[in-house]
């Protein structure tokens, strides 16, 4: 199952390598991970979507535990949830490609933030399911360039990861 | 008060109570070389190669309890002593290692002798740090040291750029300390304890399985006080030998890949399991589906992540092991129930017929020394008594087997990562944290060929060590798997050239024996014994065909070990099913 778990670590520059490392050598899947600082500026965030039994994705939680770096973490999973992931599309949109290309960034929401003769940069943000759906439904011959950020997620509720 | 980066290093050293210092030196920690030469609290003691001064701390810290301190220059030295590092990161050993580091503003530019110490030594620390600012120096050093000795104990490395222990700070060394980020565990769940305590009381078939965690704790009298308390067998991992006195009625030896047949045997048929500090590793269970495929499983461990890991609890504790230990007992007490004595009579009774196979048997009589003979002749002449480290291979499994260790922390071993080359230095660190003590190192002319310049650093600082070396002129360990599994194609394995280790024994300035015939072996030993002002290194030539017996092998379960061919009365090994 997916999993998307949600870390307050210490904003020290090893936290990064320690959690990348604890994946790659315990050969545990990643799909995405992103991290910046937060309000508070001796904590970083970082959301890491992971996959695997539940025997493997107990273990993943103990062991990011167990990283000193770690402050607390969350399975946003397990409760309700938000998550978001945003997206560059680069498209080549030139003559009547332009129009249709309109018209899907209008079905799906999305902004066009940059434009040339030959080109669309389309901005997409949602969860991963709908970008990728964005990503079938233009044709794939357009497409230039997909720049993904990994998937942001938060509690739904009052309750928030914090000290 | 300002001091230097260097001269906080040796004083924070200092208020943290460490005796000794075992290092090499080397450009970038000259600094800090210098700092201690104008002091004398801390002893340092000069190994022959980084990677001895890693064990020997080791040494040090598991048979005192103290943590063990390492002092590296940068690059080689760091790269030297990786390998204690993670020695002492699989078997959870308190280390605080310090590798200088090239000067800050050269960090990143391939300096000479510069290596990414906190990149190559992450995934074996506990914990590193890596000192930007000479500010910040002091509380490093102090919450090295707490990170390195609470909790499941483990290595950390302090990395120190050369030019951080030139500047100057205020020094203040903090009393104590608490970090947001690390806060171990200091309390068991109280349910869980009066669960696990209701299934224990109820069991018909109980074993206790005890590791290195009651060892790393200092817990061992509340094992045996809960032992005796219930009557149940007990039976230890090779870290955790020494827990339970091995010489007792209700101890069943060793379990796992090299374990006692009626050890093995009640974890495959006890219906309830307590576990308390070992960590099921794969020598211990076997094949994890054939695994105890009766038991109910209680797993009592400080760090949740040793828990399901590899076999699944039914009650999981998580906690520190003394405590829990403490709350069973008195849990017991106050409940007025008694075990079932019933079926404890039964249970122990089908324990002594396995008991009865003899499964450690060998033959007494042959003309060549048995290894089994010496470490049990080892055994009868220090009473039992010593300190007894090993390195890897047959002869660490033969001391496990035939030295019974009836107090922790004498029996000083790589286990996790299995490192040749480990029980000389360690050896060292022992007899340091205890002068007066017999210290033996029973090893393998394999083994100690791998970190035999130490005894250069006995000699320099008079450690009257024992050296055992069970010389079987084979990679014993590996030529018994070829036996057993590569139809006898016995692929380097065996050592041409072997150099006269007695010679070499006395170019370093000690004494050296040989011994060829069983008849010698008890003199011998007692000659090195008596002497306690000079270390003896005591070439024992062995029987080369010997193997470990009893053995379950890859794959198999608990139920289908090996035993040796004198249990059978004949010369096929038996696998029982
Ligand atoms: C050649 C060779 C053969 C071997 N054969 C065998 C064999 O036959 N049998 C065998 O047993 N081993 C054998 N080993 C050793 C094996 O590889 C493991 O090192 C060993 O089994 C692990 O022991 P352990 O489970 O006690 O865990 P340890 O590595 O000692 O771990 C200690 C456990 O206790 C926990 N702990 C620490 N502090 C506390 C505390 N305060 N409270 C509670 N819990 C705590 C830790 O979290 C950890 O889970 C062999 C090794 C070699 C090199
Ligand atoms: C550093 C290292 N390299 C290789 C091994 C693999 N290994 C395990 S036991 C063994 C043989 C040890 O030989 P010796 O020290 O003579 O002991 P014996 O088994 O003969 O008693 C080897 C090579 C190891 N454990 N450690
Ligand atoms: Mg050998």
């Amino acid at each position: 199952m997916r999993h998307i778990i949600s870390i307050l670590l210490e904003n020290e520059s090893g936290a990064l390598s320690r959690v990348a490392g604890l994946f790659s050598a315990r050969g545990y899947n990643i799909e995405s991970l992103t991290v910046a600082p937060t309000e508070d500026p001796s904590l970083s965030r970082m959301t890491l979507v992971t996959s695997g039994t539940d025997k493997v994705v107990e273990q993943i939680k103990k062991q990011l535990n167990k990283l000193i770096d770690v402050v607390k973490l969350v399975d946003l999973v397990e409760n309700e949830h938000v998550e978001r992931e945003i997206s560059l599309i680069k498209v080549r949109a030139a003559g009547n490609l332009r129009d249709e290309v309109n018209r899907m960034v209008e079905i799906f929401r999305g902004r066009i933030v940059d434009v040339t003769d030959t080109s669309y940069t389309i901005e997409l943000t949602g969860s991963c399911d709908k970008i990728d759906a964005f990503l079938k439904a233009v044709p794939n011959d357009t497409i230039i360039e997909v720049v993904r950020s990994g998937v942001l997620g938060i509690a739904r509720g009052e309750k928030g990861l914090r000290l | 008060m300002e001091l230097t980066g260097a001269d906080i290093v040796v004083k924070a050293l200092a208020d943290e109570g460490v005796e000794y210092i075992f290092g090499y030196p080397g450009g970038a920690a000259l600094h800090i070389y210098d700092a201690l030469y104008r002091q004398d609290t801390v002893k340092h003691i000069l190994a022959r190669h980084e990677q001895g001064a890693g064990h020997a701390a080791d040494g040090y810290a598991r048979s005192c309890g103290k943590p063990g301190v390492v002092l590296v220059t940068s690059g080689p030295g760091a790269t030297n002593v990786v390998t204690p590092v993670a020695t002492a990161h699989m078997d959870s050993i308190p280390l605080v290692v310090i590798t200088a580091q090239v000067p800050s503003h050269l960090i990143g530019d391939d300096a000479f002798q510069e290596v990414d110490s906190i990149g190559i030594t992450r995934p074996c620390v506990k914990h590193n740090f890596l000192v930007k600012d000479v500010r910040d120096l002091a509380t490093t050093i102090k919450k090295a040291f707490y990170v390195a000795t609470s909790g499941r104990p483990g290595p950390v490395v302090i990395d120190i750029p050369k030019d951080i222990t030139a500047e100057k700070a205020e020094y203040i060394y903090p009393k104590s300390l608490s970090m947001r980020s690390y806060q171990p565990v200091t309390q068991g769940h109280s349910g869980q304890i009066r669960k696990a305590v209701q299934v224990l009381l109820a069991a018909k078939r109980p074993v206790i399985y005890t590791g290195g965690g009651i060892i790393l704790s200092d817990c061992s009298d509340k094992l045996a006080e809960l032992v005796r308390l219930l009557g149940y067998p007990c039976t230890n991992t090779l870290m955790g030998l020494g827990a339970y006195p091995a010489d007792d009625p209700l101890f069943l030896g060793m379990l796992g890949m090299h374990g006692t047949y009626e050890a093995n045997l009640a974890m495959h048929e006890c219906d309830v399991m307590l576990c308390i500090g070992a960590r099921f590793d794969d020598r211990v269970t076997g094949d994890t589906n054939k695994f105890s495929p009766y038991a109910k499983i209680i797993h009592v461990d400080i760090d949740p992540s040793s828990i399901s890991k590899t076999i699944s609890a039914d009650i999981p504790v998580v906690g520190p092991a003394g405590v829990i230990l403490e709350e069973m007992i008195s849990q017991i007490k106050d409940s007025g129930r008694k075990p079932d004595a019933e079926a404890m009579q039964k249970w122990w009774h089908q324990i002594d017929g396995w008991r009865k196979i003899d499964c450690l048997d060998y033959d007494r009589e042959s003309e060549l020394i048995k290894p089994q003979f010496v470490v049990e002749k080892l055994y009868e002449v220090t009473k039992g008594d010593a300190f007894v480290t090993s390195d890897v291979g047959q002869h660490q499994m033969f001391a496990a087997q035939y030295y019974k260790f009836s107090k922790p922390r004498r029996w000083i071993n790589s286990g996790g990562l299995g490192t040749m080359g480990f029980g000389l230095p360690a050896a060292m660190g022992v007899q340091l944290a205890h002068p007066d003590e017999t210290v033996a190192c029973v090893t393998g002319e394999g083994s100690i060929q791998m970190c035999l310049q130490e005894l250069s650093t006995c000699k320099q600082y008079d450690l009257p060590l024992n050296i055992v070396n069970l010389n079987n002129r084979y990679l014993g360990m590996v030529r018994q798997w070829q036996e057993f599994f590569y139809d006898r194609r016995y692929s380097h394995s065996y050592m041409d050239a072997l150099p006269d280790l007695v010679k070499l024994a006395e170019g370093y300035g000690h004494i050296g024996i040989r011994i060829e015939k069983p008849a010698d072996v008890e003199g011998a030993l007692k000659e090195a014994l008596s002497d306690k002002s000079r270390l003896y290194f005591l070439d024992f030539i062995t029987d080369q065909t010997e193997n470990v017996y009893p053995m379950i092998a890859a794959g198999k379960g608990h139920h289908e070990m090996h035993l040796s061919p004198r249990n059978n009365g004949d010369d096929e090994e038996r696998e029982l099913a």
